[in-house]
């Protein structure tokens, strides 16, 4: 009979196509050069900030009207992935302000909210997520950070930690509780600007992902407009369960690119590095592995692409979502581990960049969800269908 | 009377899908050729050139009424296509081969673009295009079109200024001896060289944008143009494997073991 019209998991549009090219030529020439030093000095280099606003890939699902691309999920996913093979720091930038701040906004902001942040979003303006606490992190709704009326604003005290991008950032959503009495009930998203007071606190210093930088917020009295908050009263905890659902197929594929990185940087070197009078790679042991990472890097692409075309084609996505963070992130650290023992002694050295991605892999499994959160979700999903 | 109109240009620019600069290339099997199952994209030196169009237009804003692209490859050529056109080229003509052909040789490439040039009913006032592809390095292309069109020529540009009232151009050429500056009436030929510019990346919005740009398709019969190769490629071979060196002692043991290796010195 006639051929299926469905198809395979790696069909992408042209426009895609073109998006991962450019991604990838931009990410090889102007973040490549920049890894090292970002990563010894534990800081983002501005002109790559810049250089990703530039390129568009600020707004990618944005409307042309909000001055974004408005293009696909999927086309977010892949400018994720293609970013995390040269550099996961700068990858997780692009990923949290596309797929978390930018969202946020789009589906849950009133015209006027969206006419006001997308645009400086889309153009200059480094974006923010600010929900874990010093007390909060898997627990995320037992949340402390309060938020008390005060005739037309709102009066924000508490400490917010681990925030992506806050060094940099100049737009931040915050998650505060207006009535603790309601439990996550009063879970409340509110939108300010670093220059209504908020304090950008200790910078941790990270095993990995170092350039991505990591801060404590704190806010005293810090006031706010009622007109800030998205979504309404009370609706913080619904924003932020579905918006972390799409936010792990972003980090699915940060993961994925990392272990494509460090693959691609080892493979080669053990067709050309010669012991006992022949290329390692070509033992058969060493190929073996390599062929078993390659296997697994493939799993998690389909896992993470099937997870976005879901989503975007308006299909339940969270146990898939969450099998796709959690397995990319598992396998991100194996393959990328194997990177620097295929490597030998070089893979060793910080000079290669091969260690870089196993010390950067580890975050993959914690943040946005640790791996257990991951498979009790998943763990839900089973029970719910088989009992 | 009305003063006369500032000289609008209509720019055209040939480009190639060639195989990528950083594959590592393959003789296949046959010793016919190589490997093409690799990596495709625009021949750098085109790239260059649709970097040039658009800076111009950049510079000269209205001045500059349209910059067309065109490449005669394959279907998958229109990619090559939509990346000029994303980087920002108005539209596009695709002149169509069947896939597998044989990429044309430099006159019926010329030949082709004079056909589509004559057929232009704005005109084209400015053709720029790489000075050779990295595929063949042939380099043959922009000086045959100039030929066959009697215009202008400037090859191996590494700097082009146009002044639209005068329909003139400034063009700084590299040579062997170093640089050459020709001043040229349009229309014309420019070719550009490494040092021209340095091409942008396609952004995401001129992505999206590239999807709504026209794309004309032309076979080489619609043109009346025969692409039939001219020459026929006998045997492909990978370069022999260098063989290491020698050191020697001193001069006179130098000049032995150069006569042994069969060089002498000419007599005047």
């Amino acid at each position: 009979m006639e051929g299926s019209t469905l198809n395979s998991l790696d069909t992408f549009t042209e426009e895609e196509e073109m998006l991962r090219e450019s991604v990838r030529r931009f990410a090889t020439d102007v973040v490549a050069p920049k890894v090292r030093e970002m990563d010894e000095r534990e800081r983002m280099d501005p002109e790559i900030i810049k250089g990703l606003f530039e390129q568009g890939l600020m707004g990618i699902e944005t409307s042309v009207e909000h001055g974004g691309a408005e293009s696909s999920f999927t086309s977010a996913i892949i400018a994720i992935e293609e970013l995390a093979k040269v550099d996961p720091s700068v990858s997780v930038m692009c990923d949290v302000h596309n797929t978390l701040v930018n969202t946020i906004l789009r589906k849950y902001g009133t015209k006027e909210q969206q006419d006001k942040w997308l645009p400086p979003l889309s153009e200059s303006k480094l974006g923010s997520f600010c929900l874990s606490e010093p007390a909060s992190g898997s627990d995320a709704f037992s949340l402390q950070t309060r938020a008390v009326k005060d005739g037309s604003h709102w009066i924000i005290n508490g400490s917010k930690m681990w925030i992506t991008n806050s060094h940099e950032a100049e737009i931040f959503l915050i998650f505060a509780n207006v009535d603790p009495s309601k439990g996550y009930k009063g879970i409340t998203c509110f939108i300010a600007t670093k220059d209504m007071g908020i304090q950008i606190a200790k910078k941790e210093e990270k095993l990995g992902i170092r350039a991505s930088s990591t801060c404590t917020l704190n806010f005293d009295d810090l006031r706010i407009p009622e007109e800030n908050i998205i979504g309404g009263e009370g609706k913080g905890y619904k924003i932020a369960i579905e918006i972390l659902n799409e936010g792990r197929i972003g980090i699915a594929a940060q993961m994925l690119g990392l272990a494509q990185g460090a693959f691609d940087k080892a493979v080669p070197y053990t067709y050309t590095r010669k012991q006992f009078g022949q290329p390692v790679g070509t033992f058969q042991g060493m190929a073996f592995q390599i062929a078993q990472a390659a296997v697994e890097i493939e799993s998690a692409r389909l896992l993470t692409y099937n997870a976005a075309r879901r989503k975007e084609e308006g299909k339940s996505f969270t146990k898939e979502a969450a099998m796709a963070k959690y397995w990319a992130s598992v396998i991100a650290q194996r393959v990328s581990g194997q990177a620097i023992e295929w490597a030998g002694g070089v893979g060793f050295t910080r000079e290669t960049g091969i260690e870089k991605y196993w010390r950067d892999s580890k975050i993959g499994a914690i943040y946005e969800g640790t791996s257990n959160i991951q498979l009790q979700t998943i763990a839900r999903f089973i029970q719910k269908e088989y009992s | 009377m009305r003063p006369s109109a500032v000289r609008l240009l209509n720019i055209l620019v040939p480009v190639k899908r060639a195989v990528d600069f950083a594959v590592k290339i393959r003789v296949n099997p046959e010793q016919t050729g190589i490997d093409l199952n690799v990596k495709h994209s625009m021949n750098p030196f085109d790239e260059i050139a649709v970097e040039e169009a658009v800076r111009l237009r950049e510079r000269l804003k209205d001045a500059v009424k349209s910059i067309k692209v065109v490449t005669i490859g394959p279907p998958k050529a229109v990619e090559t296509l939509r990346t000029a056109l994303a980087m920002g080229a108005d539209s596009a003509i695709h002149v169509e081969i069947p896939e597998g052909t044989p990429s044309p040789e430099p006159l019926a490439v010329a030949k082709t673009l004079r056909e589509l040039v004559m057929r232009q009913k704005e005109g084209v006032d400015l053709i720029i295009m790489g000075k050779q592809a990295i595929d063949d390095d042939a380099g043959q292309t922009g000086q045959m079109l100039a030929g066959l069109m009697d215009w202008a020529q400037a090859t191996f540009a590494s700097k082009v200024d146009v002044d639209p009232s005068t329909k003139a151009a400034n063009v700084t050429r590299e040579i062997d001896g170093g640089l050459e500056q020709l001043k040229c009436q349009l229309p014309m030929v420019i070719t550009t060289d490494l040092r021209l510019n340095e091409p942008r990346y396609a952004s995401l919005p001129n992505i999206m944008k590239a999807k709504k740009k026209p794309i004309e398709k032309f076979t080489p019969a619609d043109l009346g143009v025969d692409l039939t190769p001219r020459l026929r490629t006998l045997k492909v071979t990978e370069p022999p494997k260098r063989v290491g060196g020698g050191k020697v002692a001193n001069v006179d043991e130098l000049l032995v073991k150069l006569k042994e290796a069969g060089i002498t010195p000419k007599r005047a």
